[in-house]
């Protein structure tokens, strides 16, 4: 790979700039991932890794992405939570780098839940 | 943890859950000591003497979702398997420091592992802050500060997805560097 420098920077900004800067306020889909010890433990640095490479693919941008502490459910860690609005959140359990690129191009861009890897329907307390 | 790089990811949640919105964190290989030293400092809220104490112990935590906070142990821990020790400082209203030291060489001793990945993955959930990343080995030294970078970008936020993949790919590629042939 070139030795990225502050030019590369500067073109990334001009991009993003273009394409209307939201991510913050009015996000349709809410992609939580959590980052407590037991999770970092388990895999959710990759989990998010993968999120970040799907999140510069994909062209739409209501999408946001945030981290949470642990949730209590230590042992199904990594865990992810995916809220589209005015539908019910979906907890996924023992995610991946694979599942979470499904879950991504599945759940969050179609809108199909990813049953096989839930946890649970519902809000997390 | 499989690799320092998650340790840091852990102890550096620690400070985001403390209301820090700056992180810093040094990493200073030091071959002719045979020393590693990794140092990571947040400006969030801090901890009295008593609370100090009792993060270190494992069955404490502040969270209320389980019982048990295994941050500071797991890193302690990981240091005097390896030949060095960690050393936590904290105030209320001055944040909080961690200096955690291992035997360089020892057989025991984890990878680095993925320091970008960690560091932006942080990034991603927590926009707002801006970390200053510090990797050392002899006179070598490679930099990262994202107010710098956030300069840079006139409003565009940290966690673009764009930037935030430039991000990791910088922080890598300069890491390799310092590192040199033996670290790949």
């Amino acid at each position: 790979m070139a030795k990225l420098t502050i030019e590369d920077l500067k073109k990334i900004k001009e991009k993003a700039k273009k394409s209307t800067a939201l991510r913050e306020g009015e996000a349709t889909v809410k992609i939580t991932v959590h980052m407590g010890t037991c999770g970092i433990a388990a895999g959710a640095r990759e989990v998010m890794d993968a999120l970040m490479e799907e999140m510069a693919e994909t062209e739409r941008d209501d999408i946001q992405v945030v981290s949470s502490g642990c949730m209590g459910m230590c042992s199904s860690e990594p865990n992810v939570t995916v809220e589209v609005k005015d539908q019910p959140p979906v907890i996924y359990q023992l995610m991946d780098r694979n599942k979470m690129r499904q879950v991504f191009k599945r759940h969050v861009l179609k809108g199909e839940v990813q049953s096989d890897f839930a946890l649970a329907k519902g809000k997390e307390t | 943890m499989r690799e320092l790089a998650l340790h840091v990811m852990d102890i550096m949640e620690n400070g985001l859950d403390a209301g820090a919105d700056l992180l810093t964190v040094s990493i200073c290989e030091d071959r002719e000591r045979n020393l590693l030293e990794i140092d990571i400092a947040d400006n969030g809220r801090g901890m009295d003497a008593e609370t100090l104490e009792r993060a270190l112990n494992p069955f404490f935590t502040t969270r209320k979702t389980r019982r048990v906070g295994l941050g500071f142990s797991l890193l302690r821990e990981a240091c005097r398997r390896c030949g060095g020790d960690m050393e936590v400082r904290s105030a209320p209203g001055e944040g909080t420091r961690v200096k955690a030291s291992f035997q360089a060489d020892h057989i025991d001793l984890a990878p680095m592992g993925d320091v970008g990945g960690a560091l932006t993955t942080l990034i991603m959930g927590n926009p707002h802050v801006d970390i200053v990343y510090t990797h050392r080995v002899g006179d070598r030294v490679f930099e990262v500060d994202t107010r710098e970078m956030r300069e840079e970008l006139e409003g565009v936020a940290l966690n673009h997805p764009d930037v935030i993949l430039f991000l990791r790919d910088t922080i890598r590629q300069g890491i390799r560097r310092v590192c040199g042939a033996q670290k790949g």
